[in-house]
């Protein structure tokens, strides 16, 4: 089997023993793609950029905030693709959608506007093992990478299912919960991350509260590598990219063991 | 094969439904699946809830027949009174089935949602009975227009949120359900209200509200003489009544099924199959595929989504879902009121209005309409509409 780009490269330094990071900019928001740089500048793998969407429900206050300023803006699928286009951060992109942003466009146009943004990869927290044959399809068509999502709730058959229909890397589920800072890392972070990397070697990323960089530290003793969502966009929207940077620096820092 | 079947094994009626749910609420959908069709099949629940259908919440609903409204209208005009149940509204029959399968699962805590607070005041109460404890989300903006229905349920002893985000109405107050479920999965019961949402739900909910239906159908053919309605006429937010009352007509009759949407909420007459709250069905979204609000005199029906199963009914056209305005709803509701001494749920006053316009177009026919809910929650709101 062949890789795409993203998984390649996490693949790759992971051998290397390096810890993966991919830090979370809502697109559109103020300053989301100085954000971005800043992100990579400091060590980040690889960036997710979330479509703000009406109804996120996956996503805590944070995060949900962020999407309504940004909605707010007249922020829009297509002029998240048209300021992507202009990153070029030398790390590979993916995007975090809810289905009927997908649904709406149409699979294959969506992986193809995907595809035409410089974006590598989408991970869809609405649309489940069994509801993501058409998407699938047309993202393999297309070589976008799916990121599917593994919940703590799955029981022990579900999971290499899960592993096999994901590429890019597998979305270990931290906690049972939507997006948001948490006092400390759940313990189902570290018992799911585990029990995944026991049947896939796609690289297994924690995510959803996983909240500063000594949870980012303690998710990596078990998993290649986290996602860090509301802590990053709550820093952007207080603080700036000048903030993110820092932040991302120092979770990098981190989980450099 | 018969229209109202089970949908199929992915929870499809036709290309609507599905289970489109963040990974975490997969195993808990399954496993209310699960539990269900154990329920369903098991004749010891089905007395248990027919006793407490009959003996605590007053079915069955029985038939009223408005002389003069009809007289007016040129129409024989039949009522299906779930105004009648206890809690008010129709929504009894499905809490009470969906109590008492958490019950059987072995959950201790319901979660609902609630537009015009009728759902909410029915879960509320079933918790009680049941000896649950229950957390209603209601938007914010229907906190205010339902004050009564919140206090109602903060008397049966449940904890009401009001819900701040998105256009603070009843889509928000599911999102923010689905929210508590995802993180309460293991002890929580997500009781939803409507037949919409992931694969059980729809199929359930309509399971639970045939009764509607099937006792309506006896009912017609005895007060009719073996005939069956011309119409069958309900409102539609999310559809539940309309499924219910449907339900006993769609394979068994010819009668002309009527959903009747308002103008602001009307996802069948304005909406474009869209992915939301689990569900593919009608969906009323821009252009960029966000979910638009939408805006009704009703709470509940402002819901821009539909019960995937009312849109395949209109898909294959069994059912019609026409749209009626504000001001022909405020209109319909006083003249119920006056003609006939019934002061309807504004909701319902959404099936009046349509049958008051279109009564030229079926003189002498027999209509049925679902009385879904009484309007003593929405005195206040008229009050203030009609000065």
């Amino acid at each position: 089997m062949t890789f795409g780009r993203m998984e390649t490269e996490f693949r790759a330094k992971r051998e290397q023993g390096r810890k993966l990071l991919v830090p979370y900019v809502t697109g559109g928001l103020t300053g989301w793609q100085q954000a971005i740089r800043a992100a990579a500048d400091a060590g980040a793998d690889a960036i997710e950029i979330g479509i703000p969407f009406s109804d996120p429900v996956m996503d805590g206050p944070v995060i949900q905030e962020a999407s309504q300023r940004a909605l707010d803006a007249g922020v829009t699928p297509l002029s998240i693709f048209e300021e992507a286009r202009e990153l070029e951060v030398g790390i590979p992109l993916a995007v975090m959608c809810y289905y009927n942003t997908i649904h709406h466009a149409g699979h294959e146009r969506f992986a193809y506007q995907l595809v035409s943004a410089g974006i590598s990869a989408a991970i869809v927290p609405d649309l489940p093992l069994e509801e993501s044959g058409l998407w699938c399809a047309a993202a393999d068509a297309a070589g976008i990478e799916t990121v599917m999502l593994a919940a703590p709730t799955a029981p022990d058959e579900r999971l290499p299912r899960i592993a096999a229909r994901s590429r890019g890397f597998l979305y270990s589920v931290g906690l049972l919960g939507v997006t948001g800072e948490r006092l400390s890392l759940a313990a189902s972070a570290t018992a799911l991350a585990k029990r995944l990397k026991a049947v896939t070697d796609v690289p297994v990323l924690v995510g959803v509260g996983v909240s500063n960089a000594a949870q980012a530290r303690e998710a990596c003793m078990v998993a290649d590598g986290v996602i860090q969502g509301a802590s990053v966009v709550r820093r952007l929207m207080d603080g700036g990219p000048e903030a993110v940077g820092e932040y991302v620096a120092e979770v990098r820092a981190a989980i450099t063991f | 094969m018969s229209i109202l079947d089970e949908p199929s094994a992915e929870g499809r009626f036709g290309e609507f439904g599905g289970r489109f749910v963040p990974e975490t609420l997969v195993p808990a959908c399954q496993e209310l699946e699960a539990a269900f069709r154990d329920a369903w099949a098991d004749p010891i629940f089905r007395g248990d809830l027919n006793q407490l259908l009959g003996e605590y919440a007053g079915r069955p609903s029985m038939l009223t027949e408005c002389h003069n409204l009809g007289r007016s209208l040129g129409i024989r005009l039949i009522l299906k009174r779930e105004d009648l149940n206890h809690t008010g509204s129709h929504k009894i029959n499905n809490v009470l089935g969906q109590a008492m399968l958490a019950k059987r699962m072995g959950k201790t805590r319901l979660v609902a949602e609630t537009g015009a607070g009728q759902h909410g005041v029915a879960s509320a109460t079933a918790a009680a009975l049941l000896g649950m404890s229950c957390k209603v989300y209601m938007g914010a903006v229907d906190v205010e227009r339902q004050s009564l229905n919140v206090f109602r349920m903060k008397l049966l002893g449940a904890e009401v949120e009001a819900v701040q985000s998105g256009s603070r109405t009843l889509k928000d107050a599911v999102n923010e359900a689905m929210r508590d479920w995802v993180a309460t999965v293991s002890e929580t019961y997500y009781c939803l209200g409507s037949v919409m949402g992931p694969h059980p739900y729809p199929w359930m909910v309509r399971e639970f509200q045939r009764i509607i239906g099937e006792e309506a159908f006896t009912q017609c053919r005895e007060l009719l003489h073996g005939d069956d309605p011309d119409f069958v006429v309900a409102c539609v937010g999310g559809g539940s009544n309309a499924m219910g009352i449907f339900s006993g007509f769609i394979d068994t009759s010819t009668a002309r099924l009527i959903g009747v949407e308002p103008a602001g909420g009307a996802a069948v007459g304005r909406g474009v199959p869209g992915v939301v709250h689990g569900m593919r069905s009608y969906l009323m979204q821009d252009e960029h595929g966000q979910v638009q609000e939408a805006h009704s005199i009703s709470a509940g029906l402002d819901y821009p989504g539909v019960g995937p199963e009312h849109s395949y009914l209109a898909s294959i056209g069994r059912a019609e879902y026409p749209t009626v305005t504000d001001d022909e709803v405020i209109s319909a509701f006083q003249l119920m009121a006056r003609s006939e001494g019934i002061i309807p749920a504004l909701e319902c006053a959404h099936a009046m209005a349509w049958i008051v316009r279109e009564a030229p177009k079926m003189q002498g026919k027999v209509v049925l309409m679902n009385l879904s809910g009484r309007g003593d929650k929405d005195v206040g709101q008229m009050m203030e509409i009609l000065g």
